[in-house]
């Protein structure tokens, strides 16, 4: 059994849809970005989505790519964001973290190599933005061989053959995009996403995590009704920026203040089917 | 070993051998798809190629000229060049050669709204122009860097109707208002075409883009077999994504005594940080959809990229350019910023022809090149765009005041 499955598997027994925050690896600097990971559980995360930083987050609206950048900028990249899965899973080694990132600095660092040093680091899966169905055959293996999940992503354009194709090959969960754009954006209709989920469900059992475009509590309340999971990212990043000064300096509570803010969300997804 | 054929590229799954391929999000997956089953349909359509031909002849002004440069070739004292004079198309480069191709799949695919990324902007202006043409809403990406050093061609742009975005992420480059249309397209995806400004991006688009940009070559070879009774020697061309220099090469691909050379930018040197040249500084990766030769730093971050064209200024090159490089089929040299200038001078001076900043990287190989060479020894060179554009860059490179 893998951290993943195992928390899945908890929360159906408690009758509730998982909470996943996301923050970018590094943003705005490796210590700050680690007290704020470390502090992710007991703001009510169940499982984390750490974003990997890359120079052209081309799907990513710009609360994430100004993530990236910040975090590159402050020596951020693969290597450190396993650095800091590797300081978590000290004090932590059941909440589930999954890396969200694009192909090319995997590819760089070499993918079996990659593969290994995140299991090592206690890393449970990866979603990789820019590599669909049709590109992940290399992927695939390595992360089997090295007992991580591939999450696939299925869309609003993935039509019923697609949807099929995506859910065989996916593991852990599926991750729905709500909307068809770019992170932080627009935001779907409840009804929509309940429509969606439903769709996938007729073809999977594998879990369905949510996100894109969801910015409140209540919005994830909405979606930890009709899903297994709700992810919010944008929002949580865009707290981060909020508290910089002019030379991205964080300010004295940043990370305090933003897992507050986590909390509140947290506390909508709880209480979403009470 | 030299292969039987040059030509049979992409796969089916648009890699020419582990480059190209489809890294886009599942997002756009479809419509990718959609595109080039439209495409492989279009292009085995009489009506579709026979209304394609026709704007070429009509509109565009093709076929462009195979053009002896004589006093060149005095000056240089070598290799006989030719140039193809693609500088005198409609829009003055060989970038509205694949717009108007893409204009038509478009819709025909019954999109109503059109995307594109420029640098230079040439790109940027053959598709404003080609959605005049045909009356469709057009919305052009481009670096707030490039838009202050083309503005006459972002004025141009605005005359023909079109919208252009300034982009101000990372490097407010070509590479940057590619991410920015990319974002646009996403979030479009239903009404919007890309029209993709070179031989890069998702399959099927470097091998679309290649077959539209084809004409240059598939011309060049009948002319110069009409002019010099036989095939060139020597095909050169300067190469940023690379599409000028892939539709001169490509229909002589299987010739094997021509020698085909791409001219990279090398911007302040290759020994530099300061250059755009993928081949000669770069290493593989993915980035814009496909997977090709990046310039990126040890953690896979992609690098500014530095030539004093905006339209060579972009850290990638088309996957089949990094194919053909490995294959040893096509040679790529580079020129530095001052090299180019040197040549877009001399060009000027000599023929009375202003050639784009991006095609004087070719000229400037050509200046080494040609004196090496014996009197008999035939030079083509990818004459891609004029230079009217670049006047202001050059007169700042050589400290005149406009």
């Amino acid at each position: 059994m893998s951290r993943l499955t195992d928390r899945f598997i908890t929360l159906k027994a408690e009758g509730r849809a998982a909470f996943i925050p996301f923050i970018t690896g590094g943003d705005p600097d490796y210590a700050t970005s680690l007290d704020i990971l470390k502090g992710l559980p007991d703001a009510g995360a169940d499982i984390i989505e750490l974003g990997m930083p890359f120079s052209d987050p081309s799907a990513d609206g710009p609360a994430i790519d100004q993530a990236s950048q910040r975090a590159i900028k402050a020596g951020g990249g693969l290597t450190k964001t396993l650095d800091m899965v590797t300081e978590f899973r000290a004090g932590d080694s059941t909440t589930p973290i999954v890396l969200m990132g694009y192909f090319n600095p995997l590819l760089r660092y070499g993918i079996d190599a990659f593969c290994a040093a995140a299991a090592k680091a206690g890393v449970d899966g990866l979603i990789i933005v820019d590599l669909p169905p049709e590109e992940d055959a290399e992927l695939k293996g390595p992360l089997e061989k090295a007992g991580l999940h591939l999450i696939r992503l299925a869309t609003p354009t993935s039509n019923g053959e697609r949807l099929a194709r995506i859910a065989k090959g996916a593991s852990g969960f599926l991750y729905y995009v709500a909307v068809a754009g770019i992170t932080g954006q627009k935001s779907a209709e409840a009804s929509d996403i309940g429509a969606a989920v439903a769709r996938i469900r007729a073809v999977t059992d594998i879990p369905v995590a949510v996100g894109f475009g969801i910015k409140t509590p209540e919005a994830a309340a909405g979606v930890a009704r009709v899903a297994d999971a709700a992810v919010v990212g944008s929002a949580i990043v865009g707290e981060i920026a909020a508290r910089l000064d002019e030379n991205g300096t964080p300010r004295l509570n940043l990370a305090q203040e933003v897992l507050d803010f986590v909390a509140s969300l947290a506390k909508g997804v709880k209480g979403a089917r009470a | 070993m030299a292969l039987n054929t040059y030509t049979a590229g992409p796969d089916e799954r648009g890699h020419f051998g582990p480059y190209g391929g489809r890294y886009v999000s599942e997002t756009l997956m479809p419509l990718i798809l959609e595109v080039e089953a439209e495409y492989r349909k279009a292009v085995k359509d009489p009506a579709f190629l026979a209304e394609m031909d026709e704007l070429l002849r009509q509109y565009v002004g093709r076929p462009s000229p195979l053009y002896f440069a004589e006093r060149l070739t005095e000056h240089l004292g070598g290799a006989k060049i030719y140039l193809k004079r693609e500088d005198l198309n409609h829009t003055g480069a060989h970038k509205i050669n694949h717009a108007i191709g893409q204009i038509l799949l478009a819709r025909r695919m019954g999109k109503t709204r059109i995307i594109a990324e420029t640098g230079a902007g040439q790109h940027g202006v053959a598709t404003a122009t080609v959605c005049a043409r045909f009356g469709m809403e057009c919305e052009v990406f481009m670096g707030a860097v490039d838009i202050e050093r083309q503005k006459p061609n972002v004025f141009r742009m605005n005359l023909m109707g079109a919208k252009v975005h300034p982009v101000t992420s990372g490097s407010s480059t070509l590479k940057d208002a590619m991410n920015e249309a990319l974002r646009d397209w996403v979030t479009n995806v239903h009404n919007t075409f890309y029209l993709i400004g070179t031989v890069a991006g998702p399959h099927p688009y470097p091998m679309m883009v290649r077959d539209f940009q084809s004409v240059i070559g598939r011309e060049a070879r009948e002319q110069c077999l009409a002019q010099e009774g036989r095939l060139p020697d020597t095909l050169v061309a300067c190469v940023g994504g690379g599409s000028n220099a892939i539709g001169l090469f490509h229909p002589f691909l299987d010739d094997p005594d021509v020698e085909a050379v791409a001219v990279e930018a090398s911007g302040f040197g290759l020994d530099t940080d300061k250059t755009a040249a993928s081949i000669a500084g770069g290493s593989p990766g993915v980035l814009h959809g496909n997977r090709t030769y990046l310039l990126q730093t040890g953690e896979g971050q992609i690098e500014e990229a530095h030539s004093i064209s905006a339209g060579l200024d972009y850290p990638g090159i088309g996957p089949e350019h990094v194919w053909l490089h490995e294959q040893g089929r096509v040679t790529y040299a580079s020129a530095t910023d001052d090299e180019a200038v040197a040549a877009f001078k001399l060009l000027s001076e000599v023929e009375g022809i202003i050639p784009a900043l991006e095609t004087a990287h070719a000229l400037a190989h050509v200046q080494t090149l040609a004196p090496t060479l014996p009197k008999d020894h035939i030079i083509v060179v990818n004459l891609s765009g004029r230079g009217d554009k670049d006047i202001f860059t050059v007169a700042d490179a050589l400290g005149a005041d406009l």
